[in-house]
């Protein structure tokens, strides 16, 4: 591998008596999409702000390209774009206007028009900050941590509050930023946009890493097998609840049954790789007829329950955008 | 995009000369540009000190005609009222966008992050504080050249009896005032906050500078406590220096210690985040 582009080492930071980070260590290299994942309050941004050189660390070392941004933090913003997780532009400054100003502080920067065509802002060049829709705003604060040419683009939480279908819009376009040479670190509290976008990451919790590589590997190195979801007509439930729980201490496939958090209707079977052979005999011989039957694909919320204990839940504050389940390590 | 990634670069330096302040004068044409949006700061700044002067000379009867109540010894024998109100509206002019604007436009940037983003990027979070300090002190300058040109159009001002003492007051006037505003900055950290404490401290300067009751018809009482003042200092120093042949020492001293303290606090406690 060549030299990582990004080195964060034993990263500490503590505000007073709260630890913001413990202990963070990783290493980005060039050209890839590197993802920080956790739960909100786990460290993440602290971690990225001390990188960028905007907080002085406890301990450990920060460097970037080789510079120890700890000890020469402008050293680095020219080859370092950030987006930050708040708006930061004035509610009456133009798209045109802000990308030309901060084109204006750089050595080498990019030319506003172009990026303005690639994140589909050229329609709205003329357009004030406040009247931009969210997604705008995202796209627009992408922009400018562009606009410098960066080598390294840290984009913080960029599709919160975005709909689904910006968010896709945005997952591609982050695509797009790197195919043309942009490493990026991404720091972000939802599952799914790590699994789809990053090519490696770190899962932090309570300021720490608790695990590191990419994301079909996290999920293919988690124990155990498969989960199968149960979903009876409401008369059925109880009985077929009884019945299968039978399984679990006749049936070596079968470890564990318990209702689905949140539902009245399901049920969720969990045991080896052959699970449902266990189950579906079980169900023709007490003749339940089940509304539903589904495996549960494991994701990198099972790798944060495997490697926390803890179901995986992102706070409240963007509850209506984000519909990250916290099911007991059960996804319906 | 043209960026073209090195993907082994040896450790570099690559900060190069100028950064830091690059593209200052951009920013400078850009925080002008969409200051000018906002109407009421440029209506305070630009156009109130004369909208006053001619509501008061006008509205006010008697306000055009000379003087002859006071005592024949008094600076004020036989001068206009509204000429005695020009140094009060002067020293008014100097520290509207000093004490309302500035707290809150930073408090704003603070609140926004704007200083925070700028701190990402090679360009010094202080450049945005220096630009708008040359703003409000240039659009200063144009409210108070404004208000002079109509005042001596519609009113025909007298000549300060001593100029030299007149901006000497007014520079100093200034720096204290936009040191006040620059400390008040950097204690307020929200707008809301900002535009409370901008207010209370705002019209009880104004007061104490004489805006209801100018020159000739101020109680003493106030005289006493508004030359402690920077603004009443600065009114009352212009005033003399219009109307009279002393040199306002006392007013000088108030508003130079002003400045010297508050300037170098308001640089020591400002917050960036």
């Amino acid at each position: 591998m060549a030299d990582p582009i990004v080195e964060v080492r034993n990263l500490r930071k503590t505000y007073g008596s709260k630890v913001a980070v413990d202990d963070v260590s990783f290493a980005v290299q060039p050209g890839e999409i590197f993802g920080i994942l956790g739960p909100n309050g786990a460290g993440k941004t602290t971690t990225v702000e001390t990188l960028a050189g905007l907080r002085t660390a406890d301990g450990g070392t920060v460097r970037v390209r080789g510079i120890d941004t700890q000890r020469d933090p402008v050293a680095v913003r020219d080859i370092l774009g950030v987006q930050l997780q708040e708006a930061a532009l004035h509610d009456k400054i133009t798209v045109g206007e802000a990308l030309n100003l901060f084109a204006g502080f750089y050595a080498d920067p990019a030319d506003p028009a172009e990026l303005m065509a690639m994140l589909d802002l050229t329609a709205h060049a003329d357009r004030r900050f406040a009247k931009l829709s969210g997604g705008q705003k995202q796209r627009l604060s992408i922009a400018l941590s562009l606009i410098g040419n960066p080598e390294i683009a840290v984009l913080d939480e960029l599709t919160t509050g975005l709909d689904p279908q910006a968010r896709r819009n945005t997952w591609e376009l982050v695509e797009r930023v790197r195919d043309t040479g942009v490493t990026i670190l991404l720091v972000t509290h939802f599952m799914e946009e790590a699994e789809r976008l990053c090519d490696r990451l770190v899962i932090i919790d309570a300021g720490n890493v608790v695990a590191e590589g990419t994301p079909q590997g996290l999920i293919d190195a988690l124990e155990g097998g498969r989960t199968v979801v149960v979903r009876f007509a409401p008369q059925d439930v109880e009985r077929g609840r009884r019945e299968l729980a039978v399984l679990v201490d006749r049936d070596a496939e079968v470890e564990g049954v318990a209702p689905v958090d949140g539902s009245d209707t399901e049920i969720a079977v969990t045991g080896t790789r052959r699970v449902l052979f266990s189950l579906v005999p079980a169900l023709a011989t007490a003749d339940l007829v089940p509304d539903d039957v589904r495996t549960v694909t494991k994701s990198l919320e099972d790798v944060f329950l495997a490697h926390t204990g803890r179901a995986y839940a992102t706070g409240a504050d963007d509850a209506t955008t984000d519909t990250v389940l916290a099911t007991e390590g059960v996804r319906p | 995009m043209t960026t073209t990634t090195a993907t082994t670069t040896a450790p570099a330096r690559v900060r190069s000369s100028g950064a830091g302040w690059r593209g200052f004068g951009r920013l400078l044409r850009t925080e002008t540009a969409v200051w000018l949006r906002d109407s009421t700061s440029v209506f305070f700044g630009i156009l109130f000190p004369t909208v006053l002067l001619v509501g008061v000379g006008f509205g006010i009867p008697g306000m055009r005609e000379p003087m002859t109540d006071v005592p024949p010894d008094s600076i004020w024998y036989g001068v206009t009222p509204i000429a005695t109100y020009l140094p009060t509206v002067l020293a008014m002019a100097i520290g509207t966008l000093a004490i309302l604007s500035l707290p809150v436009t930073f408090s704003t940037f603070r609140d926004k992050g704007v200083l925070r983003r700028l701190s990402t990027t090679p360009m010094r979070p202080q450049a945005i504080i220096v630009a708008h300090l040359v703003i409000s002190i240039v659009t200063t300058f144009v409210g108070v050249a404004l208000a002079l040109v109509v005042a001596q159009v519609a009113f025909g001002i007298v000549r300060p009896e001593q100029l030299a003492v007149v901006l000497g007051a007014f520079v100093l006037g200034l720096l204290s005032l936009f040191s006040l505003g620059m400390f008040l900055s950097a204690l307020v950290n929200k707008p809301s906050t900002a535009n409370a404490v901008a207010s209370l401290v705002y019209f009880p300067l104004l007061f104490l500078a004489g805006l209801w009751t100018p020159g000739p018809i101020m109680p003493d009482i106030v005289r006493q406590i508004g030359q402690f003042t920077p603004m009443g200092a600065a009114a009352q120093a212009m005033d003399e220096g219009w109307f009279g042949t002393e040199f306002p020492m006392l007013q000088y001293v108030v508003m130079a210690a002003w400045t010297v303290v508050l300037m170098p606090l308001a640089v020591r406690l400002f917050r960036w985040t």
